[in-house]
């Protein structure tokens, strides 16, 4: 379970002085579910995720990960977590096996439980035909798949995913949805990010909307229908966001 | 501290440097090649270039001597000198290495030395011109010997000895082994070396595992994994250190080799066995070993700091930018100790790099100075731990680690 508690994360900018990225967020996210944070470019949604994956450290607030907090314990955090963008690159010269087995030890796997699991992992996902490459030869698919691979291969309760389908062909975007979606079936806690409505509406059981750092509403698609009468996602998601994007533009 | 997460970190660096072209090359191509090709390479091309100069029969312009036939036969029995009559512009083909050098013997030369009146000979030459060089040391020898020969004559007929003229001998002995002269002389060059090969095998995975890892985007993948960022500085500091020595120590080993060779090359040509006890240079285990040791902690301290330079760089290409001035800050101080009359001095041994560099000199002689030893080693030491806390420290900020 994810449970995030006033999560603040405040920068300074030489130029623009102190800049709240992500302001006072709570929310909670169960197993089982998925949790689709919502949000424009530069809205706190990346911030937010990588607060919870403990690669940022919030300035106020907290967040508890399988009962572990973000701020005093963000190694067992850590352990219990699979975080996955299109920032998360592979290492090049490594081949897909390699990369694969490299996090499992870092995550503390002997090496009879990490071959386990690595070709439970390769014959899940279909991987064994590129297993030996290096991965500066995989094509885009079975970077993602390896990416994803990396994220298994210590089996974490909770999946963080940070616009996981940005910049992918849709081939490769759906392989994405569907370990999402799979995650969700294996019980797992799954929050994920994206500013794509249609990925939101297919997968997401909870909808959070983010503009400004603020997590400005909560609920179920139903629930945000019924709320804002519309039917789009887009069209909430505008009547959502607008005040506070024209405030913002003012200021 | 989990020293299996570091090791992990550390054997995952290691196979991705192995596997990178441009690391082999800097830590084990260059200095495997630069010291044969400097030393061997250089030392040949001088050696033959010298051989060649020594063969040519240079061409001496005689000035005068008309009524100096003695003389004048003297310097025409000259083996491999060319004697030739003046012509205009001699000066001018002095310079345009037409001919070699030119000797003036002055009017009524042989007469006033006769009747014991003071004269001058002038040689003129092409100052730094080797061949030049060669041809007026010949005719300068000659000279001499003409001279001395007139001396001994002149108190023979006044019934003196020799040692009116010179009543002692004065004689220079050098009782150093030829290991200690030659290095002293090539000491401060290996120490020159050593240093600069630690820097530059260290400087390019410090800048591939910071800035190189943010670039190509896998800092966030790493930093999402469980490890420690101490464990995790830690193995990219390892894998730093060891290309760092590996460079040192491959230079070592390429310095004994080419040292070897060129001495052995030198003996074996015709002139070259003077030269070649001088630039035998053993390098025994005990020296080698000392010279590694000493530059086991400047190696730390090049590995933590060119790694915490690097971690401010937001791509590569910026953190050579930062790095390639540093290259500048350690070779300063180790051409310093190459400066003659430069040793070790209580103050001197706590300057980075300098110190290092003047000890390598006296190590490389046989000399062993337990005290400055014993000084540089903690001080540098203490350097480099400061410089891997700070490194550790500089992991931990994100302003270091997401600028932007």
């Amino acid at each position: 379970m994810i449970e995030a508690r006033g999560l603040s994360k405040r920068f300074q900018d030489k130029k623009r002085g102190e800049i709240r990225a992500v302001d006072n967020v709570g929310f909670t996210c169960q197993p089982g579910k998925i949790y689709g944070l919502l949000g424009a470019n530069g809205a706190g949604k990346t911030t937010t995720l990588r607060m919870l994956a403990t690669i940022l450290e919030p300035t106020d607030g907290t967040a508890i990960i399988c009962g572990h907090d973000v701020v005093d314990d963000p190694e067992k955090v850590r352990a219990n977590v699979g975080f996955l963008s299109t920032a998360t690159a592979l290492y090049r010269r490594l081949t897909s096996q390699e990369f694969v087995e490299y996090f499992g030890r870092l995550n503390g796997l002997d090496e009879a439980t990490l071959k386990k699991r690595v070709d439970d992992i390769f014959n899940r996902l279909d991987m064994n035909g590129f297993r030996d490459r290096r991965c500066d030869k995989l094509s885009t698919g079975m970077m993602q798949k390896t990416s994803i691979a990396r994220t298994l291969v210590h089996d974490p309760p909770v999946m963080i995913f940070d616009e996981p389908t940005n910049g992918l062909d849709i081939m490769t975007a759906r392989t994405i949805t569907g370990f999402i979606r799979e995650c969700r079936n294996n019980g797992k806690t799954v929050i994920f990010s994206t500013h794509i409505m249609s990925e939101v509406e297919k997968l997401c059981d909870t909808i959070g909307i983010i503009q400004s750092g603020k997590l400005l509403v909560e609920g179920s698609l139903p629930q945000l229908r019924d709320k804002y009468g519309e039917q789009d996602l887009e069209e909430i998601f505008v009547k959502v966001v607008t005040p506070h994007f024209v405030a913002e533009e003012n200021n | 501290m989990s020293l299996r997460n570091v090791g992990i970190v550390y054997r995952k660096e290691l196979t991705e440097a192995i596997r990178d072209r441009r690391t082999v090359i800097s830590t084990i191509l260059v200095p495997l090649l630069l010291f044969p090709v400097l030393s061997v390479g250089f030392g040949s091309l001088a050696v033959v270039l010298v051989g060649k100069a020594k063969e040519e029969v240079p061409k001496v312009m005689l000035r005068g001597g008309e009524d100096s036939p003695v003389v004048v036969d003297g310097l025409k029995k000259l083996d491999r000198i060319e004697i030739v009559p003046e012509t205009a512009g001699w000066k001018d083909q002095i310079i345009n290495k037409e001919i070699r050098a030119a000797v003036e013997i002055p009017r009524g030369f042989q007469a006033d030395v006769a009747l014991e009146k003071p004269d001058t000979v002038n040689i003129y030459n092409y100052e730094g011109e080797l061949k030049s060089e060669f041809a007026t040391d010949k005719i300068e020898k000659y000279m001499k010997e003409y001279r001395d020969r007139v001396v001994k004559d002149r108190l023979a007929a006044k019934n003196l000895p020799d040692t009116v003229l010179k009543p002692f001998e004065v004689k220079r002995e050098n009782v150093a082994p030829p290991e200690k002269v030659s290095g002293a002389a090539f000491g401060g060059i290996i120490g020159y070396m050593v240093i600069l090969l630690c820097m530059t095998g260290a400087m390019y995975p410090a800048m591939d595992l910071t800035a190189g890892e943010k670039e190509r985007g896998t800092m966030e993948t790493i930093l999402s994994s469980p490890i420690s960022r101490m464990h995790l500085v830690l193995g990219k500091f390892f894998l730093i250190l060891t290309a760092a020595l590996g460079t040192a120590a491959l230079s070592v080993l390429s310095m004994g080799v080419s040292f070897s060779v060129l001495g052995h090359y030198t003996s074996q040509s015709a002139g070259g066995r003077e030269a070649a006890a001088g630039m035998i240079l053993k390098l025994g285990p005990a020296t080698v070993l000392s010279v590694f040791l000493m530059a086991l902690p400047i190696a730390v301290l090049f590995s933590a700091v060119l790694m915490t330079i690097a971690l401010f760089a937001k791509t590569y290409k910026e953190a050579q930018s930062y790095l390639t001035p540093m290259t500048f800050v350690v070779i300063i101080p180790a051409i310093a100790a190459m400066l003659p009359g430069v040793e070790l001095t209580p103050k001197l041994a706590l300057i980075p790099i300098l110190n290092v560099s003047l000890l390598c000199k006296e190590l490389v002689a046989g000399t062993y100075h337990w005290n400055y030893i014993a000084i540089i080693f903690s001080s540098t030491c203490v350097y480099a731990a400061a410089a891997l806390f700070i490194a550790i420290k500089m992991f931990q900020r994100e302003s270091v680690l997401f600028r932007s």
